[in-house]
């Protein structure tokens, strides 16, 4: 029996007991972590699950069953008990349920990957992360920590409309961070983003971060911080490097435009948005610097894959044109409730959550400029980059973000390092400030997007180059 | 079964290397989950899983394996693939060594109308909520949880247990405004839906027009559901023996670092909701106390930390504690009355003592609550902290906002709703010393938004809060 064996018998038992539509993955995840600190490991964890989720449309009211076997007796018993959960979620009825049209196709996509992550000796990956950890306690970090972290997973969708799509998805990422403790504070620098970088790559995205030639200069750079002098509170110009605009925009574009949020159906938990659909199409958003797409296809991001877990083809659109609303994120169910055609944007974690609305690969196109054009032209301001602590309200419209490390600009030039760098603003006005835009993009990965109830853990991406800000609150403290 | 499967991996350890240390749990849960959005049932999950987890030591080398694939080889599959890593991985200095045989007490009696609950009886209580929610918009969930798991190691020691959990938490919209009512428990029939509606409903209608405040420091009550979150945070980045010994962390051992009024323990056996007798290194845990009457007295360890210190494991170690140290999940502040050597359960209400939720007027959670607003002379009432996250963690200064309600007091009254407010706040510094003004008469069990954790909490009320913006900025 194969997996698409499990995820057709999954359908039509669920279709058997009444639904009128239903879907199914077989999911297969093969997972590898390791983390050192100064110069030993921490932990090594080797993990594998396996199962079948199944969701079922009875009436318009759904029900998800999943279980951790693949078997024909398994995957009718989850059918079964997506249908019977759907009829119990009857009682507390909503309007009409309907889904936009997909096109029921028969497929098979994988990432692209040069260097299998999990074919790298352990014994490699290992001495990597003793040797660059070692090297950092040795120049003076208290704590000196390396981490990376593979993903393989395979996937067999099913639908009852005529979906069969297979996808192989390998990710993997890895990071270096430096802390050292003062009294009252600790400071830490981090390379090359404050959680390491990740993609829909091969080990070959390991190689190219380099991390033992960042060791030495991050080391440095959290020692300097302890005697920095603080940044500054007070109103000025805000440069940010690309890896806190990763941060920016995953938090104040990305989950605003999740329509599910739009339509409250994450009022209780994550929240809703302050986006409001009648003004799709014509609201500002930012300046007319800001062009935000939500792009699955951009090669090796993290936020990409061939066809969403509802069996959608990866589609380019814009989010935000000129500076205007123009798309959302969104899921067969809820763009048919939103009057929209177009979904493309629904993912689960694994075969034992639900899928639903998640950032795919949301990014801020770039403009002319380069960083250093940016600084030049900033008679006084500060430069952060890096982040190291993010809270937004939940209508994502009012945040607080600090950042590992902030400098003084001026007169276009850079000053002094300043430690605790924070910044804080309402959304829309922080992105219609935006007057400057950076050349080159990085395309930053977050493997830890938390988001709906059970809790999920979502794999996204973030293509941004820098960017600069007039009128930014910065230095808030206790 | 568990115990079964727990026994065939570690013979497939001793066949295949007979001198690796081995431990094994055997992890089976049943979660469901019945959410609702615009009052009707959007997302309705259930999901049964069983986890067979190996950490294997050989040779002066380290490493974790799991899998969900128990059938076939799949059991031989995660023993050998293990022990390869510990083969290919780094030599792991740091080894504690594995869990002595030790007695294990049992856990609470599990209530199978929780443990095995239907769809039917989740939905059913979705309905109340949103009935007494008397028409405003109704968003939250209705959970079930049923935990065995099954531990056995090469040194002899092996435990099994069972939990359960309900919970609800779950808001009413009042056009801009929400209020939410959350509990947990380990009784589903704790978990009146029509109570709750109405609690949180009243709380939104008494949300409307709020008016803005200026930043600035305030005094204030947290209710208990805002309590939990400093509970979290202090157990995550505080009471972690790892943190301690890295100097990450605030704690100081033996220090009078808290108010005379704080009382902080961590009691698996008088969770109100989920709690577990022993850890997944087979340590058995116990009621401990982390700060007695304001005077830091321990934190938590699982065996590697405890090392690293000379300490003994306090049984606090979970999946991923070597990189994140060991954090307590079932923290109590303990109410107004209750001292660190109170019986269990004494002065909580919990899940299990009726619902005080039902016996107020106004915005207020319980009545314990009002006695707290009714001292207060001007000072903010806050139901939720959100979206918190640490600045810094050796001051554990925190970030956050308000949500799901913020009223004006004055003159011991409530007088206006009030928008919602960002902080930045120290918060072993809000319970210092001069700090807590009062504390509630009883605590509430509350769910996690961080997983499978239970805390209780009263209310608190306290001298000063530092909100650092406002809706405009």
């Amino acid at each position: 029996m194969t997996q698409f064996d499990v995820a057709r018998i999954a359908v039509e038992a669920a279709l058997a007991a009444g639904a009128r539509y239903a879907d199914a993955r077989v999911m297969h995840r093969r997972s590898e972590s390791m983390n050192a600190r100064n110069g030993d490991i921490e932990e090594l964890s080797q993990d594998e699950d396996a199962g079948v989720g199944v969701r079922a449309l009875v009436g318009s009211s759904w029900g998800f069953s999943a279980i951790p076997d693949l078997s024909d007796l398994s995957g009718r018993k989850a059918g079964e008990m997506a249908a019977a959960i759907a009829a119990a979620s009857a009682s507390v009825p909503g309007p009409p349920a309907d889904l936009v049209p997909s096109v029921a196709a028969t497929a098979s996509w994988s990432s692209p990957c040069e260097i299998d992550p999990l074919s790298v000796p352990l014994s490699d990956k290992g001495d990597l992360l003793v040797s660059v950890t070692a090297a950092m306690h040795a120049a003076g970090a208290d704590q000196a920590e390396g981490v990376y972290q593979v993903w393989d997973t395979l996937k067999w969708f099913v639908s009852s409309e005529g979906h069969r799509i297979d996808q192989h998805i390998r990710e993997c990422g890895a990071g270096i961070s430096a802390t050292v403790i003062g009294d009252r504070e600790t400071q830490r620098r981090s390379y090359p983003s404050y959680r390491g970088q990740y993609g829909t790559s091969g080990w070959e995205l390991v190689h190219s971060l380099d991390l033992a030639a960042h060791a030495e200069r991050i080391t440095d750079e959290a020692k300097a911080l302890l005697t920095a002098p603080v940044c500054p509170a007070g109103t000025t110009t805000l440069v940010l490097g690309s890896e806190q605009m990763a941060l920016q925009i995953h938090e104040s574009v990305g989950h605003a435009i999740e329509l599910d949020r739009i339509l409250g159906w994450e009022a209780a938990f994550a929240g809703t948005s302050w986006l409001d659909l009648t003004q799709l199409g014509a609201l500002r958003y930012g300046s007319e610097l800001m062009n935000i797409t939500i792009d699955p296809t951009v090669p090796g991001a993290l936020g990409s894959f061939g066809f969403d877990d509802e069996g959608t083809a990866a589609t380019v659109r814009h989010a935000v044109r000129d500076g205007v609303w123009v798309g959302v994120l969104a899921g067969r169910d809820s763009a048919a409730v939103a009057g929209l055609d177009y979904a493309g944007s629904v993912r689960s974690d694994g075969w034992a959550r639900l899928p639903m609305v998640r950032i795919t690969n949301v990014g801020l196109q770039p403009g002319p400029h380069s960083l250093d054009e940016m600084i030049a032209s900033t008679d006084d301001g500060i430069l952060m980059d890096i982040n190291r602590s993010w809270s937004i309200d939940d209508k994502r419209l009012n945040f607080q973000f600090g950042c590992e490390i902030g400098w003084e600009i001026k007169s276009g030039k850079l000053g002094r390092m300043l430690k605790n760098s924070t910044y804080t603003g309402i959304g829309p006005q922080f992105w219609r400030s935006m007057d400057m835009l950076g050349a080159e993009v990085v395309a930053w990965g977050t493997p830890n997007c938390g988001k709906g109830q059970p809790g999920q853990t979502g794999h996204t991406g973030h293509p941004t180059p820098p960017a600069r800000f007039a009128g930014v609150r910065v230095g808030v403290r206790a | 079964m568990s115990l079964d499967v727990a026994a065939q991996v570690l013979d497939l350890v001793r066949a295949a290397s007979p001198t690796a240390e081995a431990e094994v749990t055997v992890d089976q849960t049943d979660l469901a989950l019945t959410r609702f959005a615009n009052s009707f049932i959007h997302q309705n999950v259930a999901e049964s899983i069983s986890t067979v987890r190996l950490r294997l030591h050989a040779d002066g080398r380290t490493a974790t394996g799991s899998t969900t694939v128990t059938g076939g080889d799949g059991l031989l599959a995660l023993v050998e693939r293990t022990g390869t890593a510990a083969r290919l991985c780094p030599p792991d200095p740091q080894w504690p060594g594995l869990a002595p045989a030790a007695t294990v007490a049992p856990a609470p009696p599990v209530d199978d109308e929780t443990a095995y609950a239907d769809p039917g009886a989740r939905a059913a209580r979705v309905r109340a909520f949103v009935l007494a929610a008397d028409g405003l918009e109704a968003a939250g969930y209705c959970s079930t949880l049923q935990w065995a798991i099954t531990f056995a190691n090469s040194a002899g020691q092996s435990a099994t247990a069972q939990t359960a959990e309900a919970a609800m938490d779950a808001i009413a919209r009042a056009g801009t405004c929400d209020g939410v009512a959350r509990l947990a428990s380990n009784r589903l029939a704790d978990l009146d839906g029509a109570v709750l509606g109405a609690r949180a409903a009243t709380k939104a209608v008494a949300g409307k027009d709020p008016i803005e405040l200026p930043p600035g420091r305030y005094e204030v009550v947290l209710e208990p559901t805002a309590v939990v979150d400093l509970l979290q945070l202090m157990a995550i980045y505080g009471f972690n023996g790892k943190l301690v010994a890295e100097r990450q962390s605030f704690v100081e051992l033996n220090a009078a670092q808290f108010d005379p009024a704080v009382t902080l323990v961590d009691d698996p056996f008088d969770a109100g909701g989920a709690g577990l007798p022993f850890d997944v290194e087979g340590t058995p845990k116990r009621r401990l106390t982390f700060i007695d009457a304001g005077v830091t007295r321990a934190v938590a360890h699982d065996r590697r930390s405890a090392a690293q210190v000379g300490a003994e494991s306090t049984g606090h170690a979970m999946p991923g504690a070597a990189s994140w140290g060991a954090i307590a999940t079932n923290v109590q502040l303990l109410p107004a009355g209750a001292h660190a050597g109170s019986p269990a359960g004494s002065g909580g209400s919990g899940g299990s003592g009726g619902s005080p939720l039902a016996e107020v007027e106004g915005p207020v959670a319980d009545s314990a609550v009002a006695a707290l607003v009714a001292q207060v002379g001007r000072g903010l009432l806050v139901t939720d902290n959100w979206y918190t996250r640490v600045l810094d963690p050796r001051t554990l200064v925190v970030t956050g906002l308000t949500r799901n309600g913020v009223w004006l007091i004055e003159d011991g009254q409530i007088t206006q709703p009030v928008q919602n407010l960002r902080f930045t706040q120290s918060y072993p510094d809000a319970l210092g010393s001069g700090g807590v003004l009062g504390i509630g008469t009883h605590s509430v069990a509350l769910p996690s938004g961080w997983g499978i954790m239970t805390y209780r909490a009263p209310a608190l009320r306290l001298a000063s809060w530092n909100y650092t913006g406002n809706a405009s900025g």
